[in-house]
């Protein structure tokens, strides 16, 4: 009988080491390859994610070794406060202002750039650059463009003719035109993640489809609102998702820029959790603002999800 | 109603050539067929009539208008593709009101056209269901609807039949040319499958490389074809093409008669030695080759099972093929030559 087997393995020629033993059993192979990702989650996400849920109901603070449990005394605390109000109502602005550009200017250069043109490549490199270069060094870039002395749009700007010699604003420096300075920038950034989604999406629709369209006389609008769009939506919820949670969550080009100013009018809770609870010390309570959306982001994932399996098609 | 008409129009894709200069014109409510193996350039004609593609020169004319820098929706043609091309969000009431609604018309009116389109292809029942949750067979006749609907001057249909299993195809070939003929709309219909094209077609265009070999009904293609790749593609099995001293000669299956069932005088007597046998039911095809005086070359002979005559493999048995059967073809250019007798083509 042993001879056998062994005749049999000189003839298969697989050398009879334990690892290739399990290289053939799916059941073992399986969870040995994702061991790897599953660590990297539970270390770098879950046990961050789970501590901030525990400092989130004690009274933390930085230098100090004591670790009380009070409750949701933190979330009660801060709701109340003016700061807090301000950045929530902030949130929701610079996320929902910048999606919606996003998704517009996302969806018109999708579809311009699926149409065949000469140059077009360069065109594809110049979007995807916000994206690869990193977004600190990019925002940096963005402080010295916006600068209230040096703004290189003021100079050129006031070098063409179009802003006069009184006129020179200082885009960072007051409240809404900082905000709106802010959501530019961001929209600069994740645009060209959203793009690239959305030409996957144009792309996975069949061609005949388009045809069929134009056969049947469908005008430009009619064709993009009636035929377009509905096949794009599962794609399109998908990156608005990846969009949403971004601008919720990240405060990369807010502390670079404005650090919350002018009198907190761009301050947003990720970047008010970061100088409550890095800055200002109060690990407690910065955890529990940082917190604060996660439920209503898992609920808006979700739902974001729920519609694109919907609304798949084919 | 209108009639189509493509005049020296070619289409450039780089350098290939995928339509290189096709002339023809369609009659009035005339069904004609553009067959051709897959890359011979039907598609892309078709498109183009359509308007989906520029042609790189030529004109296409539409009601004895030339139409080229029209678009699609102002040709007043309606296309049925291949995949069926439904709008798959949305219902089949929705995917037929479509072309009405792009018009512009008022939605009482919409319905009342889409009911009637549904009731000439009996889906009337499906008009609430959603593209895939229809069969192969039901989403041919949604297509079909959406074409009709808005009662065009010209149908294009590409190769809409090949998508549904043997059986359905026989069924819908029979009601699309039913249809057609009560409806009288220009037809161009594009087609691999000869079967089709043959039982479908007024007149049938075949094409090759992007040119029109011939034109003319079923019956001249396939008993006059005008060159040896008309007479070698249509036909299954295709014509026996032998080489003679300075032409080819080519005869049919079918009329490659044994002399013993068939004693025929003003015919050509051919030894024939079979090497091989297939019995197909209704048919018996024997593979062989002929013997001196002809060239020792492979030939088919195709006998109806009402032919009873024996015979066995590595028999050698006397053929015979009448004269008016035979074709001949210029050996060269491959088209089509006068007649002359057999006795100086094989000595």
């Amino acid at each position: 009988m042993e001879a056998v087997k062994g005749e049999a393995r000189v003839l298969l020629g697989a050398p009879a080491t334990r690892f290739s033993y399990i290289r053939d059993r799916e059941e073992w192979l399986g969870p040995l390859m994702l061991g790897p990702a599953i660590l990297y989650i539970v270390l770098v996400v879950g046990f961050p994610f789970f501590l901030a849920l525990y400092y989130s109901v004690s009274d933390i603070t930085l230098g100090s070794r004591s670790l009380g449990f009070v409750g949701l005394k933190n979330f009660t605390g801060v709701i109340g406060t003016t700061k807090f109000q301000t950045a929530l109502k902030n949130t929701f602005v610079f996320a929902i202002l910048s999606q919606l550009l996003v998704l517009v200017l996302g969806n018109v250069l999708a579809l311009a750039l699926q149409k065949d043109f000469r140059g077009k490549w360069l065109v594809r490199l110049l979007i995807l650059l916000p994206w690869v270069a990193p977004i600190s060094l990019g925002t940096i870039g963005w402080l010295w463009i916006v600068d209230s002395i040096y703004s290189v749009i003021n100079w050129t700007l006031r070098a063409v003719g179009i802003f006069g010699p009184t006129f020179w604003p200082i885009w960072l420096g007051v409240p809404h035109l900082a905000m709106g300075t802010v959501i530019a920038v961001h929209v600069w950034r994740l645009l060209p993640l959203a793009t690239v989604i959305l030409l996957a999406g144009l792309s996975s629709i069949p061609k005949d489809i388009h045809d069929a369209a134009q056969v049947d006389g469908a005008s430009f609008w009619r064709h993009y609102f009636q035929v377009t769009l509905p096949l794009l939506l599962p794609v399109a919820v998908v990156a608005l998702l990846f969009g949403l949670v971004f601008a919720f969550t990240d405060m990369t080009v807010i502390y670079v820029l404005t650090r919350g100013g002018p009198y907190d009018t761009t301050q947003v809770l990720a970047s008010l959790a970061f100088f409550t609870g890095v800055a200002g010390g109060d690990l407690a309570e910065g955890a529990a603002i940082s917190l604060f959306l996660f439920p209503l982001l898992l609920a808006a994932a979700i739902g974001f999800l729920r519609i694109a399996r919907r609304s798949e098609v084919v | 109603m209108a009639t189509v008409e493509a005049r020296d129009i070619r289409k450039s894709f780089g350098t290939v050539r995928a339509v290189d200069g096709v002339n023809l014109s369609t009659k009035e409510g005339e069904f004609l067929v553009l067959l051709g193996s897959s890359g011979c350039g039907k598609t892309t004609l078709l498109r183009m009539i359509a308007g989906l593609e520029k042609p790189t020169s030529g004109d296409v004319l539409i009601g004895g208008q030339v139409v080229n820098d029209l678009p699609p929706r102002a040709r007043k043609i309606a296309m049925v593709f291949q995949s069926y091309a439904l709008y798959p969000h949305m219902t089949v009431f929705k995917n037929i009101a479509f072309p009405l609604k792009a018009q512009g018309m008022r939605a009482d009116a919409v319905r009342q056209r889409v009911e009637w389109a549904a009731a000439l292809f009996g889906i009337e029942l499906l008009l609430h269901r959603k593209p895939r949750q229809l069969s192969g067979g039901e989403r041919q006749r949604v297509a079909l609807a959406r074409a009709v609907v808005r009662e065009p001057a010209v149908f294009l249909l590409d190769e809409p039949l090949s998508n549904l299993d043997a059986k359905l195809r026989a069924s819908a070939r029979d009601e699309l040319q039913q249809f057609q003929r009560r409806i009288g709309t220009t037809t161009i219909y594009v087609t691999h499958d000869q079967v089709e094209a043959m039982g479908l077609g007024d007149r049938i265009a075949v094409m090759q490389h992007g040119r029109v070999r011939q034109i003319g009904t079923p019956m001249e293609v396939y008993d006059e074809p005008a060159d040896t790749f008309v007479a070698a593609f249509l036909g299954s099995p295709p014509m026996n093409l032998i080489e003679g001293k300075d032409c080819l000669v080519g005869f049919r299956p079918e009329h490659f008669l044994p002399k013993e069932a068939f004693p025929m005088t003003e015919a050509a007597s051919v030894p024939f030695r079979v090497t091989r046998l297939e019995y197909l039911g209704a048919d018996r095809l024997l593979y062989g080759v002929l013997e001196r005086p002809f060239p020792e070359q492979k030939v088919i002979a195709k006998l109806p099972s009402t032919v009873t005559t024996s015979i066995r493999q590595g028999e050698t048995h006397e053929f015979v093929v009448k004269e008016k059967d035979l074709k001949f073809f210029d050996r060269d250019t491959g088209l089509r030559t006068a007649p002359r007798p057999l006795s100086t083509q094989f000595a």
